[in-house]
């Protein structure tokens, strides 16, 4: 015999569903779910109803047509005569170069912000808080725009470069600075040129797998290999051999001044400058602050029970601290990444042809189907936005306390 | 994640639901002022003087048809609107009219819906130069980087020029006319292009218009006018013949200075007389008084009292009438008869 009865099974009646506890909270869900369910049939019948009455539909037929307009930076092959289809692509590939090297930046620019922050240096500390405080409270368009029209203004025109007593020079006449963006050497792969870049990739990873094996033999036998010199050696010496052995297979190509522009090489835009430089500026203001926040997380009992060990402090930090405070860092790290994904639709402002500038800009307004180019735009910022934040989470995941 | 989509998609369905109502002449109406969609800034057709009120060569069309509909000039709201936003501002409703020197082409007439009332500005895209780069054709322009303001005509006509001298160019794609004198300015670009007047507006406000030249080719049409929604004809109407009644003005030589005069009492000329509503029922057809032509004349004076005053040649805009005189001066402006 029990002590405990199990409640009596009462048959269950219409009136339970407001005045019982258990079921109370699923009639109002239910009411919640009908009424929000009949709010966006009422707002898609107005649309479609609306759009009916002017004579238009939706339609996706506009993507195959000839876009007829060009676009400056093309990382795939693209003119005039391509669809908006493969404008939007173009757009979309930029949109993740500038996020993608933007994220990066932000990452280092924050990182080292946020450690320095605490720094015991009193001078070190306080720039630090100067350019958090000045970064994040001023809106990042602005700062997209300063940045830009600081390039446009101060740097030299092409012009500048031309004549027998030119007013600017290139530097080490490999870069050109202008306010169209910089011109930096190209590397040419000739056959060979790729086994080169094979054999640095593959030393790189000779790097990390030496390290690992030299961190085993510390644990297993106490033994200290010497690391830093290996891994400078490694990093050169072998992809140097096989660019001289293979008779220098990868060579430069100078950007030099013909006709209007500096042609060859590469050019970086000012407009990406700008909209990177200020993305990652404004964004690593905001990282910094996750990053202290995330290091003043772990104890300080941490700090002082490495040191009583004899862990120096670049140790401590490295091996103690911030390994600790990753597990602080990263969630809100996945929101930083978001924003500046989001906020790189800010590049029309300065012209950078981003996929809102393409499809949501000249498409759009070409074609004039506004709709069906916003529902894209949004599918498109949806789907990268939950890309990142899947791969932020496996990696949270990764490093994140396990509780056995 | 879903319910974040059709929610976007449902803001904007609710932009487009303020469309369609029939009656935009009753709305103007009832609403007692016009809603105009300009520029956010191009001297001489649509800027705001140094008090904030609007003047310019399209914001006379629009005080025209204010006076029309009200005999009040001032009884317009200027919304000013971008490249980009134009057309949604008009085919959402938010503006009745829109008269931003936009382009008549085809798919704006048709695919988008929209119906224009004229033409008050025949334009063609040109390009500006600084003197000291030393071209003379548009067609040396190879490699150059030419500021363009995206969401335009003109960029359509700068690729298919390029395309078809088969030369290659730079474009930086600009938000503003602004914005677009100031990259030129810092030689961010080489060339500036866009509507022949409207780089003509732009160059006098530079600090040294005599440094830029626009080169001679003109590389596209462009019949710049007013445009009203698609499916309300009474509405388009009004517009239209306000403009013509403009045009009109001037070919029988009906002057905001003597259009008073003229319409005190009936003249011995009986287009005049239709025009002026001293004879005939024009302005009831329309829905609007009788005097409506009158007072559009009186609010800005005609056709070319307009195009003198704002981007004629005592301007510092300084464009001749070229295309835009009269039929019978060797021009393309023509009005249909007033009968």
């Amino acid at each position: 015999m029990t002590s405990i009865t199990d409640p009596p099974q009462g048959s269950f009646r219409l009136s339970m569903l407001i005045n019982d506890t258990r079921y109370r909270s699923y009639t109002f869900q239910f009411i919640a779910l009908v009424v929000l369910i009949g709010f966006m049939a009422y707002l898609g019948m107005n649309l479609v109803s609306n759009l009916a009455a002017a004579g238009l539909n939706i339609s996706f037929d506009f993507l195959g047509d000839p876009a007829g307009y060009d676009i400056n930076q093309r990382p795939i092959e693209y003119d005039s005569q391509s669809s908006h289809l493969r404008a939007s692509v173009v757009g979309i590939i930029n949109t993740l170069i500038i996020a993608v090297l933007a994220c990066i930046t932000a990452t280092i620019f924050g990182v080292v912000a946020g450690v320095l922050r605490l720094s015991n240096n009193w001078v070190v500390s306080k720039l630090m808080a100067i350019y958090v405080e000045i970064f994040r409270n001023v809106p990042v368009l602005i700062w997209i725009i300063i940045i830009f029209s600081i390039m446009t203004v101060s740097m030299p025109s092409p012009r500048a470069f031309r004549g027998d007593d030119p007013s600017s020079s290139m530097l080490f006449d490999t870069f050109a600075f202008t306010n169209r963006g910089v011109y930096t050497p190209k590397p040419i792969f000739d056959s060979g040129g790729w086994i080169v870049v094979a054999v640095f990739i593959l030393s790189i990873i000779g790097i990390f797998a030496y390290r690992r094996y030299a961190t085993k033999k510390l644990y297993a036998t106490g033994q200290l290999l010497p690391t830093f010199w290996p891994s400078v050696a490694m990093f050169f010496v072998p992809a140097i051999l096989v660019y001289y052995i293979l008779g220098r297979p990868i060579t430069l190509e100078y950007p030099s001044l013909q006709g209007f522009n500096f042609q060859g090489g590469i050019q970086l835009r000012g407009s990406l400058i700008a909209l990177w430089f200020a993305l990652a500026i404004y964004t690593g203001a905001f990282i910094a602050e996750n990053v202290r926040a995330g290091i003043q997380a772990i104890s300080k009992g941490q700090t002082e029970a490495a040191a009583s060990l004899g862990l120096r402090p670049g140790r401590i930090m490295n091996l103690v601290i911030l390994p600790q405070a990753l597990r602080v860092i990263i969630p809100p790290l996945i929101s930083q990444y978001l924003n500046i994904t989001k906020n790189s639709s800010l590049a029309i402002a300065v012209g950078y042809m981003d996929v809102t500038a393409t499809l949501g800009g000249i498409t759009l307004n070409q074609t004039g189907r506004a709709i069906e180019a916003v529902l894209l735009l949004m599918l498109f910022y949806l789907t990268i936005s939950l890309l990142i934040s899947a791969v932020m989470n496996v990696y949270n995941n990764s490093v994140k306390l396990r509780e056995r | 994640m879903k319910k974040t989509v059709l929610f976007g998609a449902l803001t904007v369905a609710g932009l487009a639901a303020g469309m369609a109502s029939a009656a935009t002449l009753d709305d103007v109406k009832a609403r007692g002022s016009l809603n105009c969609g300009v520029t956010t800034g191009l001297v001489g057709f649509a800027s705001p003087d140094a008090n904030g009120v609007w003047d310019g060569f399209d914001v006379g069309v629009c005080r025209a048809v204010a006076a029309a509909i009200f005999g009040d000039p001032t009884a317009v709201e200027f919304v000013p609107t971008t490249g980009k936003t134009r057309f949604t501002a008009l085919a959402s409703g938010e503006i009745d009219m829109l008269a931003r020197n936009t382009t008549w082409t085809f798919s704006r007439d048709i695919d988008l819906k929209f119906e224009f009332t004229g033409v008050n500005y025949y334009d063609g895209q040109g390009f500006l130069v600084p003197k000291d780069l030393g071209v003379s054709s548009a067609k040396d322009l190879d490699g150059a980087t030419v500021c363009i303001q995206t969401g335009t005509t003109t960029e359509l006509n700068l690729a298919d020029f390029f395309r078809s001298n088969n030369i290659s160019y730079d474009p930086v794609p600009i938000e503003t006319n602004a914005e677009g004198q100031q990259q030129y300015l810092a030689g961010a670009c080489d060339v500036y292009t866009t509507d022949a007047s409207g780089l003509a507006s732009t160059r006098a406000a530079f600090e040294n218009p005599g440094d830029h030249v626009l080169l001679p080719e003109i590389i596209s049409k462009e019949p710049l006018g007013p445009l009203v929604r698609h499916g309300d004809n009474d509405w388009g109407d009004v517009v239209r013949w306000t403009l013509n009644a403009l045009i009109t003005a001037e070919e029988l030589g009906v002057t905001s200075a003597n259009v008073a005069d003229l319409a005190a009492a009936p003249t011995d000329n009986p287009e005049v007389n239709r025009l002026l509503g001293t004879e005939g029922e024009l302005g009831a057809m329309l829905g609007l008084e009788a005097d409506w032509a009158k007072n559009a004349i009186a609010a800005g004076g005609n056709y070319g009292e307009l195009f003198e005053k704002n981007i004629g040649e005592n301007t510092p805009i300084g464009l001749a009438r070229g295309l835009n005189a009269q039929w019978t001066e060797g021009g393309l402006i023509y009005s249909p008869p007033f009968r």
